[in-house]
């Protein structure tokens, strides 16, 4: 598997609120045997004390809920169930323990969206240069990159965004939705069932959103919104039958344009998935972009697939052009074993050009200047 | 070409007055509502006076005919002939509690021409009981008196606004329950609403004890939002005299259920209400197809809830009373067909719909929508235009689309396209004014058309007052 697949979501015509384009996607039958919920975690705040006078506090919003727990029973959202009455919000205690988290004895999956796939961002060759050369510092070989960061912005954050999805009027039959700012696509949100959907469609102002796609809502301006035009040149249109033709053609022609054109990026790049968890017919992966520099966009994200390799749940990110620049240098040290010289060959630079870029991307505190100038002296004389 | 600018920025004047409240709408905040509004006032008062001063003769609400009356008292200078009667007209019309918000409105701007005071003095004394409004509205009474420099109605209601110890006893028993209702749990029974409220709340008598005894003295609209506040059922008989639009509201505040298992009742009550609301046009405006806006946006927002849905509903019914029988088909955005049961939800795809509803070749065609066309975007304006100009030229069918939203980016209610006239609308029942002046505003009536027609509005608003002055 090395593409999304998004058979089975039919778009709709997308609705414009200033600087976000909402493009509403549409299954005509709801994938069967899963559903998902929202858990809202009555401990807003966990905070963990290390012990050393740091205390680690993290934010958690809410988190979803996947239920396969038997084939066809599609009353069977949580929170919504009849009878049981589950508790409203469930306390977490360690907010940082597990991000995909299976109870004993459920046929449910506990996590939080996104956090499954910064992770894996986040982990992209943690452990940092993996053999010892004297170009990285005792630091960068003992800890690895750390501290683990990267900035992300509440959906409130975005200018705009929060309106857009209250003036929003979803479809029938809605499972999904691309977020648009600026017409660069920010988010893709994918829900097995509609009925899920309608519940979860608030929570995408609570999720992460990239640096990127504040910029955009920030500095871009109102976007234009696509317009029906029904050509009726010299006996185009002669009756009533015409024009309802010439007006489904408007439809129709909206959803190419879309697919082909502004969604191409997420679908057409080819991802790099691992699975994270298996749950009956269903596999619940997180991938990685190819951090490939050419200008598309990248997302990383994480994903429910049914047996067939279609999209059930789909939820991505959108990273900045740093940190598809931090990915890739990362990517090609690792595959020239951090060997600063050899990497700069690969690449076809200079040595001096690659410590600029590893600077440049925020690495600059896992180099040893001494090393550097050493290394330099070497090649100079060698 | 002047003309032509001259009528249309009256028309959307028009239009604004007519559907804006200064209140939140689904898409837009109430600062910027009013911040919309108030250019529109200053722009069409500057440019267009007496066509200004004539509105106040049409059905806009009366946020914009206080309004009105306002920057015309505010500006003597610029004043025209008959202005002044103009105003007195409308305010007789006008609710009394909104009549002293105005007064004091114009006492904190300063604004106390002989004009002015005269209108005050004139509105006081055709007051019916200057007492009860003593009571009721006193720091409004007190500040409209003080400003105009009018003396109390009488002796009594004088001291009872001015020097409060003076008397022991009042002669009046509006006043003297009031005096009465400080210590004694009976009389406050004599009071208006309002004012017993109050007084029930210091006695700590009991809600519900205290709205079976009050129950007489409470207005039709007190009576009704206490009943929505206590979750009680209105009987049939509460239903029968209620204006259309009111009565489509308290309908969707029914829950499905109740609706399902009433649906006799309140069908009834709306088509009744939809008769007495089509009066003599019942029946006279042959086949009608009507498009309805039933999606998510017709909620409308937290202070106007589900009125653009209200609107619709009532417009239903009307157009069902006003078509020929059984020539009426209604379309609801949503695709449903129980409007008894209609919900705000969904998308709009108003193109769609538009063909549905052309399909019959009906002789009127008539949309009630915000104008946010969405499924596609545009699609209804392009339906329309192609339509018209292809399928229609020779306009068998009359085409208007009523809007209950005013939206303030645009000064304006939202339109389809040039080829559809849009009015705004407030209440269901005034659409079959509105579609006079629909003529208007496609553009083939002039000016002078539309002078004639404000002038005529102009005399009959007169000609009540004067009416129901001498009666």
């Amino acid at each position: 598997m090395t593409r999304i697949d998004l058979t089975g979501l039919d778009t709709r015509p997308a609705q414009v609120w200033g600087g976000v384009r909402l493009v509403p996607l549409v299954r005509a039958e709801p994938v069967p045997g899963l559903r998902l919920s929202r858990e809202v975690y009555e401990a807003a705040d966990g905070r963990v004390d290390v012990g050393d006078g740091t205390v680690y506090t993290s934010y958690v919003p809410h988190g979803f809920v996947a239920d396969w727990s038997g084939a066809g029973r599609e009353e069977a959202a949580y929170g919504t169930r009849l009878g049981d009455a589950p508790p409203a919000g469930v306390p977490v205690r360690a907010p940082h323990r597990r991000l995909a988290r299976r109870v004993r004895g459920e046929r449910r999956l506990r996590f939080l969206p996104l956090h499954l796939a910064l992770e894996g961002y986040l982990s992209l060759h943690f452990g940092g240069p993996s053999v010892l050369w004297e170009e990285w510092s005792r630091a960068a070989l003992r800890r690895g990159l750390s501290p683990r960061a990267e900035a992300a912005y509440a959906g409130w954050e975005v200018p705009g965004l929060a309106e857009a999805l209250r003036v929003f009027e979803l479809h029938p039959g809605q499972c999904g939705v691309l977020v648009y700012t600026a017409d660069a696509l920010a988010a893709a949100f994918v829900v097995p069932h509609p009925e899920d959907y309608r519940l979860l469609h608030p929570t995408l102002v609570e999720d992460l959103y990239g640096e990127l796609v504040h910029q955009y809502a920030y500095y871009g301006g109102p976007v234009p919104e696509f317009t029906a035009r029904i050509r009726d040149g010299a006996g185009g249109i002669r009756d009533l039958a015409d024009l309802r033709a010439a007006a489904r053609e408007q439809e129709r022609r909206w959803a190419v344009a879309h697919d082909g054109l502004m969604a191409r990026d997420l679908l057409d790049t080819p991802y790099a998935f691992e699975r994270a968890y298996r749950m009956g017919s269903f596999a619940l992966y997180r991938f990685l972009p190819p951090f490939a520099r050419d200008g598309r966009g990248q997302h990383i994200g994480e994903l429910i697939t049914d047996h067939k390799g279609r999209t059930a749940y789909l939820k991505t990110f959108r990273l900045s052009d740093a940190q598809v620049r931090r990915g890739y240098l990362l990517r090609r040290l690792a595959s020239c074993d951090w060997h600063p010289g050899r990497t700069a060959e690969a690449l076809g630079i200079a040595r001096e050009e690659l410590v600029r870029r590893i600077r440049a991307a925020g690495f600059g505190a896992l180099l040893d200047a001494h090393g550097l100038a050493q290394a330099a002296r070497n090649a100079r004389e060698g | 070409m002047s003309e032509l600018v001259a009528a249309e920025d009256v028309l959307l004047f028009v239009n604004a007055a007519v559907t804006a409240t200064g209140q939140r709408e689904f898409r837009s905040s109430a600062a910027e509502q009013q911040l919309s509004l108030a250019f529109l006032h200053e722009y069409v008062r500057v440019n267009y006076r007496p066509l200004y001063a004539a509105c106040l003769a049409l059905d806009i609400n009366d946020h914009n005919a206080a309004l009105v009356v306002e920057q015309l008292l505010r500006t003597p200078g610029e004043a025209g002939d008959g202005e002044g009667r103009l105003v007195a007209a409308r305010l007789a019309r006008m609710a009394p509690q909104r009549v002293y918000r105005l007064f004091r409105r114009l006492r904190q701007a300063g604004v106390n021409n002989r004009r002015t005071r005269a209108i005050v003095r004139e509105w006081l004394a055709a007051r019916p009981d200057p007492a009860l409004d003593a009571v009721k509205y006193r720091p409004g009474v007190k500040a409209a008196l003080r400003h105009a420099h009018v003396p109390a109605a009488d002796a009594e209601t004088g001291d009872f606004l001015f020097a409060p110890g003076r008397r022991v006893r009042y002669a009046h028993p509006t006043l003297e329950a009031y005096r009465r209702a400080h210590y004694e749990e009976s009389a406050l029974y004599g009071l208006p609403f309002s004012v017993a409220e109050g007084f029930a709340a210091r006695h700590g008598v009991g809600r519900e004890a205290f709205l079976e005894r009050i129950a007489p003295r409470m207005t039709r609209l007190e009576r009704l939002r206490t009943d929505r506040a206590a979750g009680t059922a209105r009987t049939a008989g509460d239903l029968a005299g209620m204006p259309l639009t009111r009565l489509a509201l308290s309908v969707l505040a029914l829950p499905f259920a109740e609706r399902a298992a009433r649906r006799e009742e309140l069908t009834g009550a709306l088509r009744a209400a939809a008769r007495r609301a089509a009066g003599p046009h019942a029946g006279g405006w042959g086949r009608v197809a009507a498009v309805l806006d039933d999606s998510f946006s017709s909620s409308g927002s937290a202070v106007k809830r589900r009125r653009p849905l209200a609107v619709a509903l009532g417009c239903h019914f009307l157009l069902e009373a006003l078509a020929a029988p059984g020539a009426y088909t209604g379309l609801w955005t949503s695709g449903g067909t129980d409007p008894l049961l209609v919900r705000p939800y969904g998308p709009t795809p108003l193109g769609l719909r538009i063909l549905d509803a052309l399909d019959g070749g009906p002789d009127r065609l008539v949309i009630v929508s915000d104008g946010w066309d969405n499924a596609p975007p545009g699609l209804a304006g392009e339906v329309l235009r192609v339509w018209r100009s292809r399928l229609d030229p020779g306009r068998r069918t009359a085409a208007v689309h009523v809007n209950p939203v005013y939206d303030a980016g645009v000064f304006d209610v939202r339109r389809l396209g040039p080829s559809v006239p849009a009015v705004g609308i407030r209440d269901a029942e005034d659409l079959p004014a509105l579609v006079e002046i629909a003529g208007f505003a496609e553009g083939r009536t002039g000016l002078t058309e539309l002078r004639a027609y404000l002038d005529r509005r102009v005399a009959d608003l007169l000609a009540a007052h004067e009416k129901g002055r001498t009666a």
